[in-house]
């Protein structure tokens, strides 16, 4: 025998065997999110059509049920406002997290509730705002902003964990020399820390943002569901979540396709979002 | 070279008396940059340090270490690993508080005003006293120009002589001929000792009056750091200099001064001649001829 023996013939198997068992179990660990897509475009893709997009529920339970457009302007509009609320919260809970209160007591106490908040079930969320702001009739009862309120809840927590992951990348070494050149500690943070750690802010809040617009629980009692387009916030508000949540239940097969089209779209919306966030992860400069 | 002060402390040393307002007082900081105007280099100016101690947490890094910085000299700061020389230069420009759970006792003294003072803005004395670091760290997101700008801008400064000031700067690092052409591209698309020399020019743009070098050609090619080598000869002129080395051949290039510091006392500090060839200090004779360290 040379110096180099072969691999032995145990050592084979076992290898095959491992390999196998791994491939098997992200097989299985695919299957069902293929079959949940297929599922969607089977069902939902003879729903699309340029009137689904463009028209309205009509409320009608026979004949012509209207297409999702409050739906998908409605999601758009609440998401909007939650990213608003959230991202400058969260981004700004953040910086004092890695910039100031690293070490001290206060810091750590906020860090260990954003955890908890992280798994904090959806619909808490929406019992909570529903409880203090719509059962209260704050500024009347369901309202696109007060569903908005509960996705920046949901969100925050998200926002701010994936944004102190990101700003703790950016080298101490940059902060050091901008603060031995002279600069105050805000300006260090606003022109040198924000925009290195810029394009994984952008795809934290982005991921964030994906999360939010396909949750029902907290809008369900939040902003509750109507068939007409509004551009009010302080009015009911439609949303594709709660659309097809409203939609699947119903014994119209028109309806229950509706609601596959609805669904398939809210994909496409958050896939879309989800390449914006890898393109821009791309561009990052730290990694 | 003279070297008057070689050997003595600080004690009984006056500091140059100041012919003109220290620029340290807290409120004067915001723009205060923009408003300095250019003057010729010349004099630069004496650092006292003073009974200085240094701690991280426990650990007491600097025990008590007094030190005259002659002005428009570089002086030397070389020692073994762990010794308190990084610590020591972090001092002088306050940055050694930045480290969590890390404190300084004792005096700076630049000016005539002591730098741990507590009515004077650390803001303030960083400008006054540049740093450039052991790896070259210029802003990643910035250009060649921007990042040269950015100590003016960081610092508040505005006013229509940024192009000058970035010119002057570049020149003044020797990096002006290489990159006058491509001054958009990043800064981090330089090669490592242009990098390095990119950090020179950012830290002169403040126009600071003290230049403290942390092993600045540590992390550089021999050609790279005969460059910064032959940079901190040119800077002189105008700057008091510290340079902390590791490369005992390089204290002796480019130092006028060296100090040699052990377990984070000042062993012996003297003209570079003298402490390479006849130091008083037993221990300075075998860590220069290598047998320790």
């Amino acid at each position: 025998m040379s110096v180099l023996p072969a691999v032995s013939a145990r050592r084979r198997r076992a290898d095959a065997l491992a390999r196998g068992l791994l491939a098997l179990g992200a097989a299985v660990a695919m299957l069902p999110l293929v079959l949940v897509l297929y599922y969607l475009v089977k069902k939902g893709a003879g729903a699309l059509s340029v009137s689904f997009f463009t028209s309205d529920p009509t409320g009608a339970f026979l004949g012509d049920p209207g297409g999702v457009r409050s739906a998908v302007l409605g999601t758009i509009e609440i998401v909007a406002l939650a990213t608003l609320i959230a991202v400058p919260l969260g981004v700004g809970v953040a910086l004092y997290l890695t910039e100031y209160g690293r070490a001290s007591l206060f810091g750590k106490a906020v860090r260990y509730f954003v955890d908890v908040m992280t798994g904090v079930p959806s619909i808490v969320f929406g019992l909570f705002i529903y409880i203090t702001l719509v059962l209260s009739g704050f500024g009347g009862g369901f309202a696109g902003w007060k569903g908005s309120v509960a996705l920046a809840l949901l969100m925050l927590p998200v926002v701010t964990r994936s944004a102190e992951v990101v700003l703790l990348l950016v080298p101490g070494s940059l902060r050091e020399a901008a603060l031995a050149l002279g600069a105050p500690r805000w300006r260090v943070v606003a022109r040198v820390v924000l925009p290195t750690a810029l394009p994984g802010l952008v795809t934290g809040a982005l991921l964030a943002v994906a999360r939010a617009a396909g949750e029902t629980a907290p809008l369900l009692f939040t902003s509750a569901v109507v068939s007409g387009t509004s551009y009010d916030l302080g009015q009911r508000m439609n949303s594709l979540p709660i659309q097809i949540f409203n939609d699947i239940t119903q014994p119209s097969d028109r309806l229950v396709e509706r609601a596959w089209g609805a669904a398939l779209t809210l994909v496409l919306m958050i896939l879309l979002l989800t390449v914006v966030a890898r393109l821009v992860a791309r561009r990052s400069r730290l990694t | 070279m003279t070297f008057e002060n070689a050997g003595e402390t600080a004690s009984g040393t006056a500091h140059t008396p100041c012919p003109r307002a220290p620029r340290l007082e807290r409120g004067e900081n915001e723009g205060a940059a923009a408003t300095t105007v250019p003057r010729p280099r010349t004099a630069a100016r004496r650092v006292s340090i003073r009974d200085l101690h240094a701690w991280y947490g426990d650990r007491h890094a600097v025990k008590g270490l007094t030190l005259e910085l002659e002005p428009n000299r570089a002086t030397a700061i070389i020692g073994p690993s762990g010794c308190g020389k990084s610590t020591l230069v972090r001092c002088i420009n306050r940055m050694h508080e930045e480290v969590p759970g890390a404190r300084a006792e004792g005096e700076v003294v630049l000016d005539g005003v002591n730098l741990y003072d507590e009515r004077v803005d650390v803001v303030a004395v960083r400008r006054l006293v540049g740093m450039v670091f052991q790896k070259p760290n210029p802003f990643p997101t910035m250009s060649i120009f921007d990042n040269v700008a950015a100590g003016l801008r960081l610092t508040g400064a505005k006013g229509a002589d940024l192009h000058e000031r970035v010119e002057r700067s570049l020149r003044a690092a020797g990096l002006w001929d290489e990159v006058k052409d491509r001054l958009k591209s990043p800064g981090v698309s330089l090669s490592g000792g242009q990098q390095q020399r990119l950090c020179i020019a950012r830290t002169l743009a403040v126009e600071p009056e003290v230049i403290l070098m942390d092993e600045p050609a540590s992390a550089l090619d021999p050609i790279s750091t005969l460059r910064i080598e032959e940079l901190v000869e040119e800077l002189k002129e105008r700057y008091t200099i510290v340079i902390v080395t590791h490369n005992m051949q390089q204290a002796a290039r480019v130092a006028d001064a060296t100090a040699f510091m052990l377990d984070g006392e000042l062993v012996e500090v003297g003209p570079t001649e003298k402490m390479f060839t006849n130091p008083d200090d037993e221990r300075t004779e075998q860590y220069v001829t290598g047998k320790f360290g």
